[in-house]
């Protein structure tokens, strides 16, 4: 019995109609109950109903998917606060770095908050990815979700690098043309790669709109797809892998 | 011409032929749910669920605690004539940005990212990666003389390019996979230097180098890529 069932209160909301429409199991102090509040909520369906007790050790994965993925919820929430306040125009979208710091109401918290979720992001994809290696997680039938992966860190440097130039100040502007001088070199497809990427052979406003449209629109939407795809792939190839385990034929019964 | 059905009789036997067994095939490379052992399970909610918004909260409260902490930098209005010298990448370009210094740029621009994204693809799909057991286990003489001519070849390599940031790495990396050859007796960290496979010491070569390259990249680069300390990055002019 919790004790927000027991106040009169908590009764009174728990017990009526619209409450118990949206909540259709009672209090979750029964198995019967604590199963379906994971498997009746879209959010959680994901899963199981039980798990080993083992991969609750913070060893098992040392959380750095989990990391990494509140990295991104974070990196959406404050940039669409961000959205409100940024015209992809130059030198528009300077002046707007300056309003966020010194006259939007907690902007600088946000756009510090922002910056910094990127750069764990990118971190944390990248330990988690070694961690996944060194704890050979890879393995059958994880082989798909590990490609998944990949493509979700290339999904992520892309993404912050995209992010890296909407400032318009002087970092920006040359982080990127440094960054872009490199993929010219690519044989046959590089110039116009990077023509295709810039909208122009220098980065002008013209790139910062096609990498504010990329940064806000088009990675995000990648990025979600292949996160749902790599979240519903561990639970279908049997949960999250831990450290390596003996194999079967080692074991002895009890 | 219904038969009347025979009654059920329970049959005691050790003979499998009056009383066949079960007998179950578990392919080695099945997934760990199908285990012999009796596995421990406990209620995702609360056990996981719990864990899972202590770990949202503690991520959010610290991104907010940095946040409030330090400023994202921000320069002057870009201004496509005056380049910052060094103008460098975001920082997980700066090991590419590094290797730039010494290679071509279709080299360290396209041919060394790109053969880094392939070898992460294969990575599962590759059998050494399945079987793979601790590196000395297998045929000794044929394993050194094929470390060895590896570690030779990206020596003179690298050398000829006077990429040391490479060259040190790779022999630090070799020099410790001979001294697992041993058996590391009363030593725990040789002893667990003998457990490490081939794909596992591939893979800590290549982070090794790479944390190097991104390293003297970000903090020992100034003007005109020059080495510097990092405190004389941008000197006063």
């Amino acid at each position: 019995m919790s004790s927000f069932q027991l106040s009169a209160l908590g009764a009174l909301i728990r017990n009526s109609a619209v409450y118990r429409s949206i909540i259709r199991h009672g209090v979750a102090n029964t198995n019967r109950n604590r199963s379906l509040v994971v498997f009746e909520n879209l959010f959680l369906h994901v899963h199981p109903v039980k798990v080993r007790e083992k991969t609750l050790k913070f060893s098992h994965t040392y959380w750095l998917g989990g990391i990494t993925l509140v990295a991104s919820f974070v990196l959406i929430v404050t940039g669409i606060f961000l959205m409100f306040y940024y015209h992809p125009s130059v030198p528009q979208a300077y002046r707007d770095m300056k309003e966020l710091m010194f006259v939007v109401d907690n902007g600088v918290f946000y756009r510090n908050m922002h910056r910094w979720a990127a750069h764990l992001m990118v971190f944390g994809a990248l330990l988690h990815m070694l961690r996944v290696f060194y704890h050979r997680a890879y393995k059958p039938p994880r082989q798909f979700n590990w490609v998944v992966g990949v493509i979700l860190l290339l999904v992520t440097l892309l993404l912050s690098y995209t992010g890296y130039l909407l400032p318009w100040d002087q970092l920006a502007f040359w982080g990127v043309s440094v960054g872009t001088n490199m993929a010219k070199e690519a044989p046959l497809v590089g110039k116009p790669l990077r023509f295709l990427m810039l909208g122009g052979n220098i980065v002008s406003e013209n790139a910062l709109l096609r990498f504010y449209v990329l940064h806000c629109v088009v990675l995000p939407t990648v990025l979600l797809l292949f996160l749902s795809v790599h979240i519903w792939r561990i639970r279908k190839d049997g949960g999250v892998q831990g450290p390596p385990e003996k194999d079967a034929s080692d074991e002895v019964e009890p | 011409m219904s038969q009347i059905p025979q009654p059920f009789v329970p049959v005691e036997s050790n003979d499998p032929m009056v009383v066949p067994k079960r007998v179950a095939m578990v392919r080695p490379d099945t997934r760990p749910t199908i285990r012999r052992r009796e596995e421990k399970f406990v209620m995702t909610f609360p056990h996981l669920i719990i864990r899972e918004v202590i770990m949202f909260q503690v991520v959010v409260i610290g991104l907010a605690v940095i946040a409030l902490l330090f400023n994202a930098p921000l320069e002057g209005l870009a201004n496509p004539l005056e380049t910052p010298n060094p103008s460098k990448a975001p920082w997980y370009f700066l090991g590419l940005q590094e290797l730039l210094h010494y290679f071509p740029p279709v080299v360290a621009g396209v041919v060394i990212p790109g053969l880094v994204v392939v070898a992460l693809v294969v990575i599962p799909y590759a059998r050494i990666n399945l079987v793979a057991g601790p590196l000395w286990s297998g045929d000794r003489a044929k394993l050194r003389n094929g470390i060895a001519a590896v570690t030779v070849a990206l020596t003179v390599l690298f050398a000829a390019f006077q990429c040391w940031a490479i060259v040190v790495p790779t022999l630090m990396v070799a020099a410790a996979m001979f001294v697992a050859r041993g058996e590391g007796k009363g030593q725990p960290f040789r002893r667990f230097l003998t457990q490490v496979t081939l794909p596992e010491w591939i893979m800590t070569w290549f982070v090794l180098v790479a944390t190097v390259l991104t390293l003297i990249g970000t903090f020992f680069r100034g003007p005109g890529w020059s080495l510097v300390w990092p405190w004389n990055m941008y000197p006063p002019a």
